[in-house]
């Protein structure tokens, strides 16, 4: 057959007569099969619609059961019903054209003008074609009286979903099916031009069935259950349905049954047609099976995200992947994979045999499928496959091995795969990783990547994938290797970065208290796999130390200069410059740590413009992959000798402490008691736009908020600065200093929805109240801290907090997912050009320059093209 | 008395001005690109009306922006 090119395609509605013209048999039995099982000729399973037992040939074109590609049958139904899915073309249609001479109620002259505008616009502007349509449509529905006959018109109202009314000045009358055809069949084909259809394709009076197609049995296909009976499919018994009802208002017509008798028919014979094409029409229950199970339908085949074009056309399920678990790995490079060996035994990938590696290729063959390294197939010259499962004598197969072949070996180290974690939410949910074989059964992942794919270890499962070309194999290497999305195109910074221990790590290292021996030294650099000379010792007697700050800096580039605050640097620790007493401003010059300890700051994840940032804008990715696989290996391996958990007695106060706290507390519920004695009495004054009992909520909140601070500055007062809770509070690394009050000192107000809370009871949140006590206690304020335990109706109202929490998260994300997919929908064909202007597909211009900047956010620092404080920094060594 | 409110006036309306048909050619040529293809305004927008442009013409909008300094966008009049 010579090739055919698709030059166009033409949507349209399906005429009577080319329903006919399709059918194969007219369905005229609402019964299926008889007493022996054999299906009933003008049945639903008459043969003629498609072959399904195996081994049959079709009778209609004489192909088996893979080659038929079924036929269609019909229904001729006893009267029109109105298609649901034209309802709304319908209403407008009618309303726009008139009920007598069926034109459009528009004059003469203008629908000419009209047309001719029309013609030009659909070459030109198909878009504003649609747009003179609608304006076409809507003058003509305002127009009450014909231009053309002069015949008055009433208003026709639509009652959802499929029945029309005409409100004549007699009363209300309704308009059945075949008085709607009769109108629309009226329209001519002209008119139908100007109402945005294609006469020859679409004519109006098509838009309510005469006659139903009949899909072929392949696409309601019956299946076998393991009881012997025959299940049918859902649109089959729909299509049952619809032929019984349709059979009986036949015969009802010809019997000369009473109009209500037929008019109930009819009706029900429109509700099967209607649920047949779409169940979930509102305003009709939808149709259900015996069992109460609601049918799955025509447009329920399609809609949704089980539906054939979000389930079948746009999601893919692939070969060559693989999804387990995940667990931690700090031993391996941020690059690597951990890969479990049964895993590894059964993804290929394929090696083309060629003079240099016939040697490798034959050693594989002959491992076979259970020897790891070896090989699954292998696939001759002539592209015949061969399963090594079935081969016997392997080495002999290995013999007859020569370039030209593929073998499809295991997977093995360095080889690159890609690696995913969903919601793939932007573009680091993807990154290409290199295998590494591990013993064990989960994937493995250095901690650093964890933020990209915001991945954590409490059960959360990751996909695999191989890619099979070499092009595809560079592109993900060159393109897509984790140290290459280091730099985070969301906002001009690093995604990866230190998170938790590796922050209290390098704060414990880098802080001044610390000091090490050389056999410490030698043991970290071990670690860190440094090769190098030792520094000087920065204290030489009594005994040789080196500071944590010299460690450090030897994983720093030799000409690197940097400064900024560290996280610490607050409250009592603030420092503005290098004069620092709290070590709380890092100065590093020349690549030596001079000040300052490293914390969340310098080397988390997400920050932006900070050490590691700097770095690798820099120095590159080589430089700030070796960074994070050889200094952030050292701050795992410090915080395991130094020691470091968290215990009870890390959030107690002593009793001072905890008299302290209690008098400020109390003081505060009496200013509360205070001031709603004064709002009683009216002589609270307002705040300005505030009605009083706003202003006393108001005035509340900020009493009990600040008594809550100032307990939690009395609390950190009382803790042990160096005690571990405390210490990554500060360094940024887990919890903050609010976390801590709570804990130690005082929980704090409750809230729902940003107020304190009020509902529950009558005029009380719980029955242990007075009504009508609006007090501190009352309303959810919890005076009491996790360390000391809550009192039954504080943990009631800390619950009643904590569930608006739950419920929000669950709200927003369902939320900001269906809107991500239609951003990536609306977005996802955009491209930059080379003029750097931001255009679609067809040319049309989204943006004149890229982000009016034209600036890549990824190569920016934080947005900025160029950051001159940074350079001046680089190479004078300090700011400005 | 009513006081008409022009939209040129309100600061966050941007600089827009007709082009010349020499200077729309010189655009188009720049961007290698036919007047369909530029994003569109409709001839009753305020900011058209304000300094009547009339479809088919082509609009020069000069904005202030935080991060390019000043951009510079066109549009393409259509009627309606
Ligand atoms: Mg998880
Ligand atoms: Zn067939
Ligand atoms: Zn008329």
């Amino acid at each position: 057959m010579p090739e055919k090119i698709i030059k166009s395609i033409s949507f349209g509605i399906l005429s009577p007569s080319e329903i006919r013209k399709l059918s194969r048999t007219a369905i005229v039995t609402a019964e299926t099969y008889d007493e022996d099982g054999l299906p009933i000729p003008g049945g639903l399973m008459d043969p003629r619609l498609g072959v399904i037992e195996p081994g049959q040939r079709c009778q209609v074109c004489g192909n088996t059961m893979a080659n038929c590609p079924g036929h269609f049958g019909h229904i001729e139904l006893a009267r029109p019903v109105i298609h649901v899915g034209f309802v709304k073309h319908i209403h407008d249609i009618l309303r726009a054209t008139c009920r007598h001479c069926g034109r459009l109620l528009i004059p003469q002259e203008e629908i000419d003008r009209y047309l001719r505008l029309l013609e030009k616009l659909e070459k030109k502007w198909p878009l504003l074609a649609l747009r003179l349509i609608e304006h076409v449509k809507k003058k003509a529905i305002k127009r009450m009286e014909c231009p053309h006959c002069g015949e008055k018109q009433y208003k026709i109202r639509l009652e959802k979903p499929t029945t029309f009314y005409e409100e004549r000045r007699g009363g209300v009358v309704r308009l059945t099916p075949i008085d709607v055809r009769s109108r629309l069949e009226r329209i001519p084909d002209s008119d139908v031009r100007l109402l945005g259809l294609d006469p020859k394709e679409a004519r109006p009076e098509w838009m309510v069935l005469t006659v139903l197609p009949v899909p072929p049995i392949q696409v309601r296909p019956s299946i076998l259950l393991e009881s012997g009976i025959r299940a049918e499919d859902d649109l089959t018994h729909k299509l049952v349905d619809i032929v019984r009802i349709n059979e009986r208002l036949k015969e009802s017509i010809e019997a000369g049954a009473p109009q209500l008798i037929v008019e109930d028919l009819w009706s029900l014979l429109q509700y099967h047609v209607t649920t047949y094409i779409d169940n979930e029409v509102p305003g009709i229950p939808p149709a259900k099976h015996r069992a109460g199970r609601v049918l799955r339908t025509l447009a329920q085949r399609l809609k949704g995200k089980e539906g054939r074009f979000r389930g079948h056309l746009s999601g893919k399920r692939v070969d060559f992947s693989a999804r387990t678990v995940i667990s931690p790995d700090p031993n391996i490079s941020i690059n690597e994979v951990g890969v479990p060996l049964d895993i590894a035994k059964i993804l290929t990938v394929p090696l083309k045999v060629s003079y240099w590696n016939v040697d490798e290729a034959r050693r594989y063959v002959i491992n076979g499928p259970e020897k790891w390294p070896g090989a699954n197939y292998i696939i001759r010259p002539d592209g015949r496959r061969i399963d090594l499962r079935f081969v016997k004598d392997r080495k002999a197969l290995a013999e007859t091995i020569t370039p030209g072949f593929i073998v499809e070996r295991h997977l093995i180290d360095g080889d690159i795969v890609l690696f995913n974690r969903q919601p793939s939410l932007h573009r680091m949910s993807i990154m290409a990783h290199l295998v590494k074989i591990l013993p064990g059964k989960t994937f493995r992942l250095n901690l650093l990547v964890c933020p990209p794919y915001n991945a954590d270890f409490d059960g959360d499962e990751m996909n695999l994938h191989v890619p099979q070309t070499e092009e595809a194999q560079a592109e993900a290497r060159e393109l897509m290797l984790v140290q290459n999305q280091i730099l985070s195109p969301r906002y001009g910074g690093p995604i990866i970065g230190g998170l938790q221990d590796y922050i209290s790590g390098a704060y414990l290292l880098t802080s001044k208290a610390t000091f090490l021996t050389k056999r410490d030294v030698v043991e970290l650099l071990a670690a860190g796999g440094y090769e190098g000379p030792l520094p000087e010792p920065a204290i030489l007697s009594p005994k040789k130390l080196w500071t944590g700050k010299q460690v450090f800096s030897l994983f720093l580039p030799s000409d690197f200069n940097y400064k900024k605050k560290a996280n610490i640097n607050v409250g009592e620790m603030a420092c503005e410059d290098e004069e620092c007493f709290h070590d709380s401003y890092v100065v590093i010059k020349k690549g030596k740590l001079l000040l300052g300890v490293i914390d969340k700051k310098s080397i988390g994840a997400q920050q932006p413009e900070s050490l590691i940032h700097f770095i690798a804008k820099e120095y590159g990715y080589d430089a700030i992959r070796e960074f994070f696989d050889k200094a952030f290996k050292i701050f795992l391996r410090y915080i395991e000798k130094h020691g470091f958990t968290m215990t009870l007695s890390d959030v107690e106060i002593p009793v001072e402490a905890e008299e302290k706290i209690q008098s400020i507390l109390s003081e505060a519920e009496e200013k509360v008691r205070e001031l709603i004695a004064q709002f009683n009495q009216g002589v609270l004054e307002p705040i300005p736009g505030r009605t009083a009992e706003e202003t006393l909520e108001l005035r509340i909140m900020e009493v009990l908020a600040e008594a809550r601070d100032r307990a939690g500055e009395i609390a950190a007062e009382y803790l042990d600065p160096f005690n571990h809770a405390f210490i990554m509070a500060r360094a940024g690394a887990r919890g903050s200093p609010l976390n801590l009050t709570q804990m130690a000192a005082v929980l704090g107000q409750q809230s729902v929805r940003g107020e304190r809370i009020s509902r529950g009871y009558k005029d009380r949140t719980l029955p242990h109240f007075r009504k009508g006590d609006i007090g501190a206690a009352a309303r959810g304020f919890v005076r009491s801290s996790f360390r000391r335990g809550l009192t039954p109706t504080e943990m009631f109202l800390h619950a009643a907090g904590g569930r608006e929490g739950l419920v929000d998260t669950a709200v927003r994300t369902s939320q900001s997912g269906y809107m991500q997919r239609r951003l990536i929908n609306a977005l996802q064909d955009i491209r930059v050009e080379y003029d750097r202007s931001a255009r679609l597909p067809n040319g049309a211009i989204v943006q004149f320059t890229y982000g009016e900047d034209g600036v890549d956010p990824m190569r920016s620092i934080h947005g900025k093209a160029v950051d001159v404080n940074r350079i001046v920094e680089r190479v004078v060594g300090w700011k400005r | 008395m009513v006081t008409r409110f022009n939209v040129l006036d309100h600061e966050l309306v941007p600089k827009h001005e007709v082009l010349k048909p020499s200077e729309a050619v010189e655009v188009l040529r720049k961007l290698g690109t036919t007047p369909d293809k530029l994003p569109w305004i409709r001839a009753s927008d305020p900011v058209a009306r304000a300094i009547g442009a009339k479809p088919g013409d082509i609009v020069k909008i000069t904005r202030r922006s935080p991060t390019a300094g000043v951009s510079i966008a066109y549009r393409f009049v259509i009627a309606g």
